[in-house]
């Protein structure tokens, strides 16, 4: 595919832009940095906002200890690689401090949790802005999300009460403790991401591609087998292709079953496929309003 | 759905939606979204356990564009929400916006960033007070193409008269308001009638259905005017040993078309320069036009940052500390009489003072209402600015960028009030 498709380019014009005025703007500035494609498109978004310097952001990775080994080595090596301070911090700290309980039962899941570190990692840093690679497509309550986001000094999102953003002006002032989420691509949806990534040949941890891995069927999700997680005794696990379609937390992240071995395979098994990338997320099926709530805390 | 992955063009068409509670406008932009396949499988059945738990009897394709608990809750839209479709030939986001005249505030949003809007009128009712006020923000926030969907049309019996005397009454409406571009056409959105495929019941109908229509129109190059704007959003400095004295210009073209050699005066300083480069990353182009996010260096050493613009020598924006604008107001405090704010235009920040509040607009009735000058939320009035020091500006007319501008309030940080140069 080409470059010049003319919607991607208005898209990656846009979110520049974005970037611009959040290092306009803002003082101390991460992204925030999972290891999943999101995350890494941004992250060459910025790379391409302020060529030929590096990029003025820290990459901040809130850890949950549930990962896949791989993205941890491709974040240490893209940080490196950009000169740019890699700043992580753990849920297991959180736990270990008290400021969290850890779920328990066959569910559990850490992603939750992983706000509350958030957070603590937002004040200890003095962060005022923090870019994520949220989308409007993903999930009704991130649709109404703006591309500048006011967080409270609790670190709440009011979605009832936000701030008007009209044209391309962002009003990022603030008082003091605020601060920003801000969500540079905002308009794109999950094909637009793929079609990018192969236009702009965006290097990607392999696991997006076809492998072999062992998974188990939890409802109507496949999710990748670890040796810390307690499974149901009609769980089975085997072995089989998979890709993933997000990377996150691995308890809640599904795989996709799938043989697609290049970004070409993938843009069109993305462009056939009839669920959503979030359809394949288990935190989301917990309730109707799991995400709005989750964002009202402050998560990502 | 067809995807083209194989390396066509498509283009973006920004639309925006509004229409009166129950015209119809969650029923047309479900059946867009299932018709185009972008209801998923596992949306789709998330929509039907909300529906069955709400007691309805069929699959309410309208649940699927309230996001929040409250909207739920409350059956109502509060906030603008994105929407997201694709054709072959097209990427759509739609701005679904509330109709209610208490979210003229969230109207003016999401008309702001649309190329084209469409407005709803139940075919039993015609033209309302509504329909005006909507098609009134529409003109304001200069949105060329306006498509009246005259919705309902089963319900009448697919009359073409009934159509005709409707669309009659809307073209005295865009007439008065000096709308570039209306259409005008006859559908179901329930049954489906000329959204996507054509309908069978109206052949009177010659014209594109509404998906062929939005597909096909023709979206203005440039949003911005011929007159070439640069406005700086930051200075890069790399000060590495491989670039040391660079020096680039980061922004996003807001106006024309700038060229490697073009002759240019950075305002706010009126120095002269010249362009030595215009970079997409590590790619050094010819040209760089509206919409575009580039990096430009100069053939001199001058005083330029965040807030200043590049122009040329014979195309002068306007300079001035006093500017009107047609304000809407978005704050539940009401405007100070003679109060502070800061203003923005572009990436240029001031302080200003409101001198005067010089008309009010009846949005309903169009009337210019000359005695009162408070204004509160939603309301939209004509009023004059002093600023701290002069800015240049066009007119919203000629560029959207240029000639918009917003108050901050100083004390709670908020956004208070957009407004549009006139
Ligand atoms: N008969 C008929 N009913 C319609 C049509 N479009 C919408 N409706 C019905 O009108 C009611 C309001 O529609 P809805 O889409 O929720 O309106 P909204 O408030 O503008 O979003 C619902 O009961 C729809 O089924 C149409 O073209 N014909």
């Amino acid at each position: 595919m080409n470059i010049n498709n003319e919607h991607l380019k208005e898209l990656e014009n846009e979110a520049i832009f974005v970037m611009r005025e959040v290092a306009a703007q803002f003082e101390r500035k991460v992204i925030l940095f999972s290891g999943g494609k999101d995350s890494i498109v941004l992250v060459h978004l910025a790379k391409k906002a302020f060529w030929p310097a590096r990029i003025p952001f820290s990459l901040l990775h809130i850890d949950t200890g549930h990962n896949f080994e791989e993205t941890l080595e491709f974040r240490d090596n893209l940080a490196s690689e950009l000169g740019v301070e890699l700043l992580v911090r753990y849920v297991q700290d959180s736990i270990n401090k008290g400021r969290v309980t850890e779920e328990q039962g066959v569910n559990a899941s850490r992603n939750k949790a992983q706000s509350v570190t958030l957070l603590d990692a937002i004040e200890e840093l003095k962060i005022d802005v923090a870019i994520g690679g949220g989308r409007r497509d993903e999930e009704k309550a991130r649709a109404k999300e703006r591309f500048f986001s006011h967080r409270n000094e609790f670190g709440q999102w009011d979605p009832k009460n936000q701030r008007p953003e009209l044209w391309n002006i962002f009003n990022g002032r603030k008082n003091m403790g605020e601060h920003f989420r801000v969500f540079p691509i905002s308009n794109w949806t999950e094909l637009d991401v793929w079609q990018y990534i192969m236009s702009e040949s965006i290097i990607l941890p392999s696991l997006y591609y076809t492998h072999k891995r062992k998974i188990f069927r939890r409802n109507d999700v496949f999710l990748a087998w670890a040796p810390f997680m307690k499974l149901k005794p009609t769980e089975e696990v085997f072995e089989t292709a998979v890709r993933c379609r997000t990377i996150g937390d691995i308890t809640c992240t599904g795989v996709t079953l799938s043989g697609a071995q290049t970004l070409e395979e993938i843009v069109s098994e993305i462009a056939a496929t009839r669920v959503t990338e979030r359809g394949g997320r288990y935190d989301d099926k917990r309730s109707e309003a799991a995400m709005e709530d989750r964002k009202r805390e402050g998560y990502f | 759905m067809k995807i083209n992955n194989n390396g066509s063009q498509k283009s973006l068409l920004r639309f925006t939606t509004a229409g009166s509670v129950d015209d119809g406008k969650s029923t047309l932009i479900g059946r867009l979204l299932y018709d185009s396949k972008s209801i998923f499988e596992d949306q789709m059945e998330h929509l039907e356990q909300s529906s069955r738990r709400l007691g309805k009897e069929e699959t309410d394709l309208s649940l699927l564009t309230d996001g929040l608990r409250a909207e739920r809750e409350q059956g109502i839209t509060i906030d603008v929400a994105y929407r997201y479709f694709a054709t072959p030939e097209r990427k759509f986001i739609i701005a679904d916006t509330p109709g209610h005249i208490q979210y003229t505030r969230n109207m003016v949003t999401g008309a702001s960033t649309a190329d084209l809007a469409v407005i709803l009128i139940d075919a039993r009712k015609g033209v309302l007070e509504q329909t005006i006020r909507h098609s009134f923000i529409a003109s304001l926030l200069g949105i060329r193409h306006i498509v009246f969907c005259i919705n309902k049309m089963d319900l009448v019996d697919f009359s073409e008269p009934v159509f005709k005397d409707i669309r009659n009454d809307l073209a005295r409406v865009a007439d008065k308001l000096e709308i570039e571009d209306p259409h005008y056409i006859p559908i179901s959105a329930k049954k489906g009638d000329n959204v996507v495929e054509p309908s069978g019941n109206m052949e009177w109908y010659k014209g594109k259905t509404f998906l062929r229509f939005i597909e096909t129109v023709e979206i203005k190059k440039s949003r911005n005017g011929v007159s070439p704007r640069f406005p700086v959003q930051t200075v890069i400095r790399p000060q590495s040993s491989e670039h040391h004295d660079y020096r680039g210009y980061a922004g996003r073209v807001a106006g024309g078309t700038f060229r490697p050699g073009d002759e240019i005066v950075v305002l706010p300083s009126m120095l002269r320069s010249s362009i030595k480069s215009i970079n997409v990353y590590e790619k050094y182009v010819n040209e760089a036009s509206s919409g575009d996010s580039v990096t430009i260096t100069l053939g001199d050493q001058i005083e330029a940052g965040r807030g200043s613009l590049f122009v040329p020598p014979g195309n002068m924006p306007v300079n001035s500390h006093e500017i009107n604008i047609m304000a809407c107001w978005f704050n539940e405090i009401p405007l100070r009489p003679n109060g502070r704010y800061i203003v923005r235009n572009y990436s240029c920040e001031a302080n200003c003072i409101i001198k005067s509040v010089n008309y009010k607009m009846d949005i309903n009735t169009l009337e210019k209402d000359f005695t009162d000058s408070s204004l509160t939320m939603n309301d939209i009035a004509h009023i004059t600015l002093t600023t701290s020091k002069p800015l240049f500006f066009d007119p919203y007319k000629e560029n959207h960028i240029t000639g918009s501008l917003i108050l901050v309030d100083e004390t709670t940080s908020e956004t208070v009030a957009a407004g549009m140069i006139t």
